[in-house]
């Protein structure tokens, strides 16, 4: 084979063009997004972070985007993510709205004084123990942890209060998600409720048992249904959620009381930089109308914190559910919960 | 070409070593070079100093905790297994593609370079869709072989091609058996090019963070995530990268000083070029079947299975305005990094090719540390520096490409410093005898002649920008979705049939510079390196 100069060069020369023109084409798709909050009478946009998953909450913010002609650009990542990122951007944020999967992200933002108060008409929509007594941040939906088993145990040897998932019979056979943030809710109460011994001793035993970590609730649950693991922590909800019913899986409620049973909210606060914002205003009417709470209890299973909107069906109502005795102002340590999971080596 | 890294002393294989001019370099070359190789080191001297800056108690907790001893021993433990699953089956397959003859050879070449264009967290879904229980490292390491390959599969039959076949022509007539021969006197000349390649595999495996994350292997770019995700306070995700990049770099280092003691016998051009051997039937069949079996399973299980879950699934809803925007996100950005890597490249490259000084040396080291930067690093300082630099720039598209072109400006820098390095001295003397100015010379003589080589580079990292992942999640624009995010979202909900038609489509799309690469490159003898 001997060298050839010109057949290469042609071809180089080729690529190179193919490159330009690929770039004058896809030049044409649209250019960067500008994150400054478009002002005066100009398209109507609003940023929002979002730390609840996209394929939950998505639909819902097509239906404002359709009714309001705003933009919702939504910046989608675990809740813990994007408190940090908040926390790291201060006043300088892009965001709005933050939308958020639990009260302690919630609780921690309002404490660092990141929210506006709320608007006089979403202050009143949800009433105590399911949002923020300050109007720093309102509840949206509530949720309750539970322990989702595979079929193939009886309900029976499911304990109902998590904290015995240490007991060398489960070992390697539970799974969790430490990122995320409704797991790292319930640590909270573990450590409010119980102490933090208590929780570093629970987490350490998790460690020790070889529990199988996953990056999700949704991921937990498909590895119930298949049977990777027998038991994993998440939220109620995320089999109401599922695109395809979970057909091996089962539902333990904690026992009354317990961190167990935490029943935790998502939220949502107006950002201290968007005080003014008439766009961020109205998404947070949206969220705490009939319409977007009926979606919650309708199409995800979670129970509506509005009154007057009915709860999801085949679930006990959110009254009976005997949550430990908590405020959920107590579960903005967030900080703490993750240092600690930090020094187990879970984080 | 293609994976020429820090400069070798001694080429393994290529042509004769440029005369370099002693003459002291321009100051406007070696200023550029110098901002670039300062905009290079940017992220790592950030990291540096927000941790320095962090509470000294939190940092030695971290660093001391017994997890990143866990972490440490993890990742070892896969670049070893990957690093070597890799050469031998890059040498395997550099030895078919070269000493064997092949049915259209071109088309084995372009196969074995196609899984450049594979992420491999592509190929670690494929694996769960097929067994949802899979985890740990043995089918990780299966992953990340079949994705790094390549690194070791080009440059090994571009030095196979151009290595001299005296010496084993003489060990025939000595009584050694075709087979031994070879492998004992012709193979050992490709090996500085084959652990070159190695060393890229490694890096490419220790950076690699959706697959271990799929795989729920517990690697260093996992727990940055998993810290950068899961905590409030963002000095964990800092020390965590700033380990795991130093173990990087030390990587690197290791292997340049191994590199620095290996003088092998250095061919030129091959006076003696090897004859492809006609196996028999049987023997050629099995060859055959062997490349087109690893070709099959990296490059058409992962669609074919998940096409599969489609069919399961009755048909899917693709959301194809949706792709086609992400696709052209995808093609905007890659194309950018593609021509910032190559801008960024070619003073440091031309330099690097054309003058020889402590300066120099010291400005192309620095520039290669990208090499030495995985993605969660570069991507987390970034988020940090981009916010405290230039807010007017934060998160948007600008900074993401900023981030590609410093993570891939080692693969353009070694295209380019290669390119220019063939162009002969003689001809730019030449045309400044006749009296063109430095620049003329530099537009008419050397830029025609380097620029097949260094289109090649920007060709590169448009390929490995298109899949890049972690980077590209904690830096991308709100709202914007590009297919690697679009795929990694469907992944990690587990949405096997949903994923096709994005997997389908960045293949695809990946596939077209992957196969121009090669065919820009495979017609020059050792042009792959």
């Amino acid at each position: 084979m001997t060298p050839s100069t010109t057949r290469p060069t042609r071809r180089g020369v080729l690529t190179g063009a193919v490159l330009a023109a690929t770039l004058l084409v896809a030049g044409c798709g649209g250019a960067p997004a500008d994150p400054a909050p478009v002002a005066g009478d100009g398209p109507r946009t609003l940023t929002l972070y979002s730390g609840r998953e996209e394929d939950l909450v998505g639909p819902l913010l097509a239906q404002f985007e359709q009714q309001s002609g705003i933009t919702v650009d939504t910046r989608y990542g675990s809740t813990t993510e994007l408190a940090a990122q908040l926390a790291e951007e201060g006043g300088a944020t892009p965001a709005q709205v933050f939308l958020s999967q639990d009260a302690g992200a919630l609780g921690a933002l309002a404490g660092a004084g990141a929210f506006a108060p709320l608007p006089e008409e979403v202050r009143g929509a949800v009433t105590a123990p399911y949002t923020a007594t300050d109007g720093t941040w309102t509840g949206l939906t509530g949720r309750v942890r539970v322990a989702a088993y595979n079929t193939r145990v009886p309900e029976a040897e499911v304990p109902a209060d998590v904290t015995e998932l240490t007991d060398p019979r489960w070992r390697g056979r539970v799974g969790i998600a430490p990122t995320n943030a409704s797991f790292q809710a319930f640590v909270t109460a573990l450590r409010v409720q119980e102490g933090d011994a208590a929780a570093r001793a629970f987490l350490e035993g998790l460690r020790a048992n070889e529990v199988q970590v996953f990056p999700r609730n949704t991921a937990i649950l498909e590895a119930v249904d298949s049977g990777v693991v027998d038991v994993g922590l998440i939220n109620h909800y995320y089999v109401a959620a599922a695109e395809t019913p979970p057909a091996n899986t089962a539902l333990k409620f904690g026992a009354p009381g317990t961190a167990s049973a935490l029943v935790n909210v998502t939220g949502a606060g107006i950002l201290a930089g968007a005080a003014e914002s008439t766009e961020a205003r109205e998404l947070l009417r949206f969220l705490v109308s009939p319409q977007a709470q009926e979606y919650f209890a309708r199409e995800t299973g979670e129970y509506p914190l509005v009154a007057g909107v009915a709860g999801p069906a085949g679930m006990p109502a959110l009254a009976d559910l005997r949550a430990p005795r908590l405020d959920l102002a107590d579960l903005e340590d967030l900080d703490g919960t993750t240092q600690l999971m930090t020094q187990v080596g879970l984080l | 070409m293609l994976l020429r890294r820090s400069p070798p002393r001694t080429a393994p294989a290529g042509p004769p070593a440029p005369v370099r001019r002693r003459r002291r370099p321009p100051r406007a070359l070696l200023g550029a070079a110098v901002v670039v190789a300062a905009c290079a080191a940017l992220p790592l001297v950030w990291l540096v100093v927000r941790v320095a800056g962090a509470d000294p108690g939190r940092v030695a907790a971290l660093l001391a905790r017994e997890r990143t001893l866990t972490l440490a021993l993890n990742s070892a433990v896969l670049v070893a297994v990957v690093g070597a699953g890799s050469l031998l089956l890059g040498l395997a397959t550099a030895t078919a593609l070269v000493r064997v003859r092949l049915p259209r050879p071109g088309l084995w070449w372009v196969l074995a370079a196609l899984p450049l264009a594979v992420p491999s967290y592509l190929l670690a879904f494929a694996v769960l869709a097929i067994r949802p229980e899979a985890r740990g490292l043995g089918p990780l390491a299966v992953v990340l072989v079949l994705a790094c390959t390549p690194y070791v599969t080009l440059p090994a039959a571009a030095a196979l091609r151009a290595a001299d076949t005296g010496p084993e022509d003489a060990a025939r007539t000595l009584g050694l058996g075709p087979v031994s021969a070879f492998c004992r006197v012709t193979l050992p000349q490709t090996l500085p090019a084959a652990l070159a390649g190695t060393l890229l595999a490694a890096l490419y495996t220790l950076a690699d963070f959706g697959a271990p994350a799929l795989l729920r292997y517990e690697s260093f770019t996992w727990a940055v995530q998993a810290a950068y995700e899961g905590t409030v306070d963002r000095t964990g995700a800092a020390v965590t990268a700033l380990v795991l990049a130093a173990a990087t770099l030390g990587l690197v280092a290791a292997e340049r000083a191994a590199r620095r003691r290996f003088t092998g016998a250095r061919a030129g051009t091959a006076p003696t070029a090897a004859v492809p051997v006609r196996l028999r039937p049987a023997a050629g069949a099995a060859v055959v079947a062997g490349l087109g079996a690893v070709a099959a399973v990296t490059l058409v299980g992962p669609p074919a299975v998940l096409a599969g879950r489609v069919v399961a699934a009755g048909g899917v809803d693709a959301d194809l305005p949706r792709l086609a925007v992400a696709a052209g996100w995808t093609l905007l950005l890659s194309g950018a990094a593609a021509l910032l890597a190559v801008a960024m490249a070619l003073p440091v490259g031309v330099l690097a090719a054309r003058y020889r000084s402590r300066a120099v040396a010291a400005t192309e080291s620095v520039a290669y540390l990208g090499q030495g930067l995985p993605g969660v690093v570069v991507g987390l300082a970034l988020v940090f520096l981009s916010l405290v630099l230039v807010p007017a720039l934060y998160q948007t598209a600008a900074v993401l490409v900023f981030g590609y072109a410093i993570l891939f400006l080692p693969k353009a820098l070694g295209a380019t410093r290669t390119a220019v390095e063939r162009v002969p001295v003689e001809a730019e003397e030449v045309a400044r005898t006749l009296g063109r100015t430095p620049w003329s010379t530099w537009w008419s003589v050397t830029a025609p002649q380097a620029a097949p080589g260094v289109a090649a580079g920007g060709l590169l990292v448009a390929v490995t920008a298109m899949k890049e992942l972690p980077a590209t999640l904690m830096l991308r624009p709100t709202g914007i979705d590009t297919l690697a995010t679009r795929l990694w979202s469907q992944t990690s909900l587990g949405a096997f049939g949903a994923a096709a038609p994005a997997a389908l489509a960045l293949l695809l799309l990946a596939c077209v510079p992957a196969a121009l690469l090669v065919r820009a490159t495979a017609g020059v003898p050792g042009g792959e390196r």
